[in-house]
C-alpha cells in the first residue's frame, strides 16, 4: 500500500516538474532574442557614447573580436571593437575588468583613438557601494568621464592614480578604493592598447560569438 | 461578499505580510533603497503571489498532503523564473538593478506561506484575492520604506522611474533638497533595518490607540447595560 501511495506520488510530482519545466523552457524561448537585442543594445549604447558616429562608418557590433590579454585585466578572452571611417582605423574599444574594486570586478568600456589618446570610457557592470563606490556610473557623478582626452605616457606615468596618490583623477569622498581600481585598470590596458594599437587593428582574431538578432525596434 | 471584505483588511492591515507576520523581510530590506526599486519587487512579487495562489488552488485537489510543499515550490520557483526573464527582456535596466533579488522572491516566505495557509484550502477566486491584497500590502510597505530611504538618503523621489514606467515617468522625479553626500545610513542595510522599526513601531502604535478608544467604547456601553438592567 505504502509503496503505491509513494509510486504515484513520485509519478504526480515528475509531472509537475515536467509541467514547470515545459513552461519556463516556452517563456525563455520568447523572450530569448529580446533578451540578447537588450544587452546588445546596452553595449551599444556605451560603445557609442565613447566611439561617436562621426568616427567610425562600419558597424561596430560586428567589429567585436575575442582577444585573451592580461594586461585588460582578465585571463578570459574580452571584446575588442575596431572602428573604422573611410577604411581608416579611427578607434579601438575594449570590455576590460577592474578586478580590485571595493565589491567585486568591475566591468568597464573602454576606447582610444590611434595615437592612443582615450576617447572615453564607460562602467558595464559593477557591485560597488550605492551612494559612495557607484560614481563610476554615469547616471550617478560625471567622474567617469574624466578620462577622456587623456593620454599614458608610459608605465610609470605618476599622473595616472587618484588625487590622494599623487595623481590627476578625483577620488570620491569616503571612496577610494574604487576610483583607484578604475584608474588602474584603464592605464593598464590603454598603455596595452596604445603599443600594440598596430597589431591589433589588422591582427586576425576569432569573432564574439553572437548569433545573429533581428532588429528590436526601441520601445 | 464579506470574507473578501475580511481578506482586505488582513491582507492591507491586520495580517499585513511585511509588518504583522515579518515574512519576505530579505527582499524588502534589500531592495527598498528607492521607491522605484521598491515598487519594481513590489509589483514582481505581487505577481508571483497571484499567480501562485491561483495556481495551487487550481491543483489543490490532485496534490496529496505529503508532497504539497515540494509542489508548491515549483509552482512558486516557475513563475519567478518567468518573471525573471520577462523582466530582463522588456525592462532591462530596472533589472540590473534589481539584479539578485528577483531569483529571491523564490524564498519569500510570504508566497509559500499563503500557498500553505490560505490558498491550498481555499477555491481560486478568494485565493486570487487572496493574493492580490497581500501582494498589495507588501507592495506598499516596500514602497513606504523605499521612499522613506530615498528621501533620507538621496532628497529625492521617484528617482529612475522611467526605468520601470517608461519614458513618461521621468517627469515624476521630485528633487526634495540638494545633497551633496547621500546619507549613507539611509541607503545601506541598517538604514532599512532602523526605518523598518518606525513602521511597525507605528503600526503599533495606530493598533494601540484604535483599541484604547474601542474600550472605552466598551466600557460605556457595559455602564448602559447595567443601568439599563438594575
Amino acid at each position: 500500500m505504502a509503496t503505491k501511495t509513494m509510486q504515484k506520488n513520485g509519478l504526480l510530482l515528475a509531472l509537475f516538474a515536467i509541467i514547470a519545466t515545459f513552461l519556463v523552457l516556452a517563456v525563455e524561448a520568447l523572450t530569448e532574442d529580446r533578451i540578447k537585442a537588450q544587452q546588445r543594445a546596452q553595449t551599444l549604447r556605451s560603445l557609442n557614447e565613447i566611439i561617436p558616429s562621426t568616427l567610425h562608418d562600419n558597424d561596430l557590433y560586428q567589429s567585436c573580436r575575442l582577444i585573451q590579454e592580461p594586461a585588460l585585466g582578465t585571463s578570459e578572452p574580452t571584446a575588442l571593437y575596431r572602428a573604422f571611417n573611410d577604411d581608416r582605423r579611427s578607434a579601438l574599444a575594449a570590455e576590460i575588468i577592474a578586478p580590485n574594486g571595493y565589491s567585486g570586478a568591475i566591468r568597464l568600456l573602454l576606447a582610444i583613438d590611434p595615437n592612443g589618446t582615450v576617447l572615453g570610457v564607460r562602467t558595464l557592470e559593477h557591485q560597488e557601494t550605492p551612494g559612495l563606490g557607484d560614481k563610476i556610473e554615469t547616471q550617478k557623478s560625471d567622474w567617469i568621464r574624466s578620462f577622456s582626452g587623456k593620454r599614458v605616457r608610459s608605465a610609470d606615468d605618476k599622473r595616472w592614480a587618484v588625487q590622494r596618490d599623487g595623481g590627476m583623477f578625483d577620488q570620491f569622498t569616503g571612496a577610494t578604493i574604487t576610483p583607484r581600481a578604475v584608474v588602474q585598470a584603464v592605464k593598464r590596458a590603454t598603455l596595452f592598447l596604445q603599443q600594440n594599437s598596430d597589431t591589433l587593428f589588422a591582427a586576425d582574431l576569432p569573432r564574439c560569438q553572437q548569433e545573429q538578432v533581428m532588429e528590436v525596434s526601441d520601445e | 461578499m464579506n470574507e473578501f471584505k475580511e481578506l482586505t483588511r488582513q491582507g492591507l492591515w491586520e495580517n499585513n505580510p511585511a509588518l504583522v507576520q515579518l515574512l519576505g523581510l530579505c527582499p524588502l530590506l534589500a531592495v527598498t533603497a528607492s521607491i522605484t526599486n521598491a515598487m519594481g519587487l513590489g509589483l514582481a512579487t505581487l505577481f508571483v503571489l497571484v499567480g501562485s495562489n491561483i495556481t495551487v488552488s487550481l491543483v489543490r485537489q490532485w496534490v496529496p498532503q505529503e508532497i504539497r510543499i515540494p509542489v508548491f515550490v515549483m509552482v512558486i520557483a516557475t513563475f519567478v523564473t518567468i518573471i525573471q526573464l520577462l523582466m530582463n527582456a522588456y525592462v532591462y535596466e530596472l533589472y540590473q538593478s534589481l539584479g539578485i533579488f528577483i531569483p529571491l522572491i523564490v524564498t519569500n516566505c510570504a508566497i509559500i506561506g499563503r500557498a500553505e495557509a490560505y490558498a491550498s484550502k481555499n477555491p481560486w477566486p478568494k485565493a486570487a484575492f487572496d493574493g492580490l491584497v497581500m501582494g498589495v500590502g507588501f507592495a506598499l510597505v516596500l514602497m513606504l520604506l523605499g521612499g522613506m530611504r530615498e528621501i533620507i538618503g538621496n532628497g529625492t523621489l521617484f528617482d529612475g522611474a522611467e526605468l520601470l514606467l517608461g519614458d513618461w515617468a521621468a517627469q515624476l522625479r521630485i528633487e526634495l533638497f540638494e545633497v551633496n553626500y547621500p546619507l549613507l545610513l539611509a541607503i545601506l542595510p541598517p538604514g532599512a533595518f532602523i526605518g523598518l522599526g518606525f513602521i511597525i513601531a507605528g503600526k503599533n502604535w495606530i493598533d494601540a490607540k484604535r483599541e484604547a478608544k474601542a474600550e472605552k467604547i466598551e466600557k460605556t456601553v457595559t455602564r448602559a447595560r447595567v443601568t439599563a438592567e438594575s
